[in-house]
């Protein structure tokens, strides 16, 4: 992350889409009186949202007149946050790879490597046909799946400087890519075949009463007190 | 409930609800801070004024932790807190190790070098070298306005900037953008600062990241001769403290005074300085065939005695300006009396008001420091935010502590806090007179109203009923309430405006005289000398007729309209009492001297006296103030203010009169350009011209 600027080119004006305004207006509904300015994230993220993944300085303006907060207060907030995109993005895709360490360790610098390669030479830039951007983030959360990328909503694990080519392919095609692990894990389960709770007798409930069984005063009226239990505990 | 602390070794008994920090500076001990300010909210973020509490595993950041949040100790003995531990110093130290990292290493081109806070702390508890051995950040230097000089390289994010702006300005334009290491602090898309007050985070930065732009690099700290005075460009009266170099002011800067001003003090107040440089009269002139020669003093108080003593008394009139002393228009008074003339006037603008109606019928009676109790304020014909910045900022400070009903009557602009627009013009404050409009409802329901007039709104023809009508609403409200509070206040905009009517600087015969009558005398040839006493704010061009002796510091519309000019002292050069809007008396002093052959105000009026054969009888300030002081008492009362009779504000409720319709217009239009030495000044100039083309861009914006 470096110092974060306002876009030299800025588009015209904004204005929410009606759909987009009727939801703005019922966010800010949400807040008491007053305190109309905590609706400022969510508005500013929908803005981002119609602009196409980016925030424009007409966009900042509007959000901050609806809000009745003061111009600065919208841009330090617009610039704190770095999922808040201050230069255009990609039409295509914005590829945001994971950089921290469960990723680099597993290999994100190769993924900066494709991106460069592919996309531009530094973070935030457009690619020649406007279609790609990409930039380094912090966690995502997916660190058991590492490395990784997250392309508007959804993620994509388990990448391989290939496996990501094979993803933007994709997507400069317009096709919709496999999300989630790009090598057949389920979830954040370990890779291959599953190693632990593996025992079948876990699930066809043959096991039922099984750890009861072992404590006879347990049971029901306490007639076996005493009595050694059925099974032994298989450690 | 009180508690009981033991700070240092030292047992104290402190009072709920404060901090540790001032906790620590009850008990004596010395806490060093960035980012905390008495007046401003708490940040937490310097962590400089760390503190070693017993039974915490890490020093606390004292100014953000309060007595009570303190956890008890388990047998109830008092906590023990230590300020000058090994552990307190150590911590320190890492703080200011830190600090220090980005910030550069040129102190000995920084005009804060020798007054700052980081300077002076590093002597405490820096290393002697820097084990950083990586890259300085470099941020860019932003445009903050012609005022604020920005080197943000220096910059320790304290952010109290930002929170005067926020809170006392009143004006969100300063923030913080990014985050972390890359923190800056900017306006929005760097615009300057649209503020009056926008120079007090200059004195507020602790590093050198703000600094004064118009005196850069002119002058050290150590070299100035420090005087502390009082401030004349409203009515106010500001603390203030003069620096001067050889002969030359460097610059303003406010004092405390808490009374007053506070800490603050407008960027007028402040940046004035320049004009106290500039369009100086530094010799007598006198005009020979339409054009103004310079002469010598005896030259030009020979023309003008023999002027008066061929005039008879009912021919010559006097004026005073806003910025003229006491002394002088005591002396001024005098002469005029002994030559047989009343024909005296303060009221430049023309305001309505009469010294006979007693003290309590011209003076802010609820004091400035009374706002802080105030629940409801009406606002007639006033702009506050301009004609008494500093004032305004502490309305907009009790109206922060919440349950304040603000109401205005005239121009409806930004006050820096909202209000309840009642009206323009003289209708509603009719309706309100009559209590019949819905905010008179509000002021018979607060503990302690407040009415303001300004004083555009009594310089009406009208004036006397706008008057008698505040002064109802100001009865009304306050019938059955604590009889010691005077809701009745006068809002003046000039300095000088409160001495002269203390002093009765004003005709005999008000209603038929006065300034208006002098000007339209002048103006058929019926009156044969104009003495303007600094006065510049009236309309030249009728005074054609008239021999005009004008005795100011400035070559202003006075002095280039005069026959003869005295060159006389300004505010910074002599020392004068200024009675401030509330009826405080105070004294500026001479910090410097005046240029070439300009003399002290009352000096001038003194060595023509002779002349014109009445001698005046003092020869010294001293004589004179005597003088002055057995004829107006409340002029001795140096920095206090004694409450005036309450019975005024009844009798002037009493007085006849209708209030025209037309809407109230504000007293200042130009902030920045309201006297003689602000007009003289540069950067005054600049600013004017930078918030008329905000004014115009703003506009602009609207028509899109």
């Amino acid at each position: 992350m470096g110092v974060r600027r306002l876009h030299p080119d800025q588009p015209h004006g904004f204005s929410f889409t009606p759909e987009n305004l009727a939801w703005a207006k019922e966010t800010i509904a949400k807040y008491p009186a007053g305190k109309e300015a905590s609706a400022i994230i969510p508005l500013l993220w929908r803005a981002q949202e119609q602009l196409g993944g980016w925030l424009s300085e007409p966009a900042l303006r509007h959000v901050a007149d609806m809000l009745g907060v003061a111009y600065i207060r919208a841009y330090e907030v617009a610039t704190f946050y770095t999922m808040f995109q201050l230069s255009p993005v990609g039409t295509k895709a914005h590829v945001q790879v994971c950089g921290t360490t469960p990723c680099m360790l597993r290999g994100a610098e190769g993924l900066i490597e494709v991106c460069k390669r592919r996309i531009a030479e530094h973070p935030h830039e457009l690619s020649e046909d406007g279609q790609f951007s990409w930039e380094e983030v912090e966690c995502l959360g997916a660190c058991a799946n590492a490395p990784m990328v997250q392309i508007w909503k959804d993620t994509y694990e388990d990448l391989t400087p290939e496996a990501l080519e094979k993803i933007l392919g994709a997507f400069a095609r317009g096709a919709t890519p496999k999300v989630g692990s790009q090598i057949g894990r389920k979830n954040s389960s370990p890779e291959g075949a599953q190693t632990t709770l593996s025992d079948p007798t876990l699930y066809d409930g043959s096991k039922r009463g099984a750890w009861r069984a072992r404590f006879p005063e347990l049971q029901e009226g306490g007639a076996a007190a005493g009595t050694k239990p059925v099974e032994e505990p298989k450690g | 409930m009180p508690k009981q602390l033991i700070i240092d070794g030292k047992e104290i008994t402190v009072e709920d609800g404060i901090t540790l920090l001032q906790a620590c500076e009850q008990a004596g001990a010395e806490i060093p801070r960035f980012c905390y300010h008495e007046r401003l909210s708490i940040a937490g973020n310097c962590r400089m004024c760390l503190v070693e509490v017993q039974g915490s595993p890490k020093p606390v950041a004292s100014c953000a932790m309060g007595v009570n949040d303190l956890p008890p100790n388990r047998d109830n003995t008092p906590k023990v807190i230590s300020t000058k531990s090994a552990t307190v110093k150590k911590a320190r130290e890492g703080v200011m190790e830190f600090l220090l990292i980005n910030h550069p290493l040129d102190c000995p081109i920084c005009d804060q070098g020798g007054e700052c806070d980081l300077q002076d702390q590093a002597m405490a508890f820096g290393a002697g070298g820097s084990r950083f051995e990586e890259n300085k950040r470099a941020v860019e230097d932003k445009y903050l306005g012609p005022l604020i000089k920005t080197s943000m390289n220096r910059c320790i994010h304290c952010t109290r900037c930002v929170r005067f702006m926020t809170e006392i300005a009143g004006v969100e334009e300063l923030g913080a953008i990014g985050r972390g290491e890359d923190m800056e602090i900017t306006t929005y898309l760097e615009r300057g600062i649209l503020s009056e007050m926008s120079a007090n985070v200059n004195d507020l930065c602790p590093v050198g990241a703000l600094t004064h732009r118009p005196w850069a690099h002119n002058a050290r700290p150590w070299e100035l001769r420090k005087t502390e005075s009082v401030d004349v460009m409203d009515a106010v009266g500001s603390a203030i403290r003069i620096d001067v170099r050889g002969r030359e002011v460097m610059r303003i800067l406010p004092r405390n005074n808490d009374a007053v001003n506070e800490e603050w003090i407008s960027d007028k107040t402040r940046h004035v300085a320049d004009g106290l440089r500039t369009q100086r009269l530094d010799q007598p002139y006198v005009r020979k065939d339409g054009r103004l020669v310079s002469a010598s003093w005896q030259e030009a108080l020979a023309l003008v005695a023999a002027k008066l003593k061929a005039a008879s008394g009912d021919r010559i009139a006097a004026i005073a300006g806003p910025l003229a002393g006491a002394e002088e228009m005591f002396a001024l008074k005098d002469l005029f009396h002994r030559l047989g003339s009343t024909n005296v006037d303060c009221r430049e603008d023309g305001a309505k008001l009469d010294p006979a109606a007693g003290r309590a019928s011209y003076i802010f009676n609820s004091t400035i420091e009374g706002i802080e109790h105030a629940d409801a304020i009406l606002l007639i014909g006033t702009n506050p935010r301009l004609e008494a910045a500093v004032l305004n900022t502490r309305i907009r400070k009790r109206w922060r502590q919440g349950g304040l009903a603000i109401g205005l009557i005239g121009e409806q602009v930004d006050l820096t806090y909202p209000y309840d627009y009642l009206g323009s013009g003289g209708q509603t404050l009719r309706d309100l007179a009559d209590g019949k409009h819905a905010f008179a409802a509000k002021l018979q329901a607060a503990k302690a109203p407040l009415i303001i007039v300004g004083s555009a709104a009594i310089a009406r023809t009208d004036g006397q009923a706008v008057l008698a009508a505040a002064a109802r609403i100001a009865v009304a409200a306050t019938q059955g309430k604590d009889p010691a509070w005077n809701a009745f206040n006068v809002l003046h905009a000039a300095a000088s405006r409160v001495a002269a009517l203390d002093l009765g600087f004003v005709p005999a015969k008000p209603a038929s005289t006065g300034v208006d009558s002098f000007v339209a005398a002048a103006e058929t040839g019926a009156l044969d000398v104009l003495f303007l006493l600094g006065a510049d704010d009236i309309d030249m061009s009728r005074l054609s007729k008239t021999f005009v002796v004008y005795q100011g510091s400035h070559g202003d519309a006075g002095a280039h309209r005069a026959d003869v000019i005295f060159p006389a002292a300004a505010y910074a050069e002599k020392s004068a009492t200024y009675v401030n809007t509330e009826g405080r008396a105070q004294m500026t002093a001479k910090a410097a001297f005046p240029p070439g052959d300009a003399r002290e105000d009352w000096t001038i009026i003194r060595a023509l006296s002779p002349l014109v054969g009445h001698t005046l009888p003092y020869d010294s300030i001293n004589v004179l103030r005597a003088g002055m002081y057995k004829a107006a008492p409340a002029l001795a009362a140096i920095d206090r203010v004694a409450p005036a009779e309450i019975k005024a504000v009844a009798a002037l409720a009493s007085v006849k009169g209708t209030v025209k319709d037309e809407p109230f217009r504000a007293a200042v239009k130009d902030f920045y350009l309201t006297n003689p030495i602000a007009r003289a000044s540069a950067v005054m100039a600049e600013m004017s011209a930078l918030k008329k083309a905000a004014g115009k861009a703003a506009g602009l914006a609207a028509a899109e």
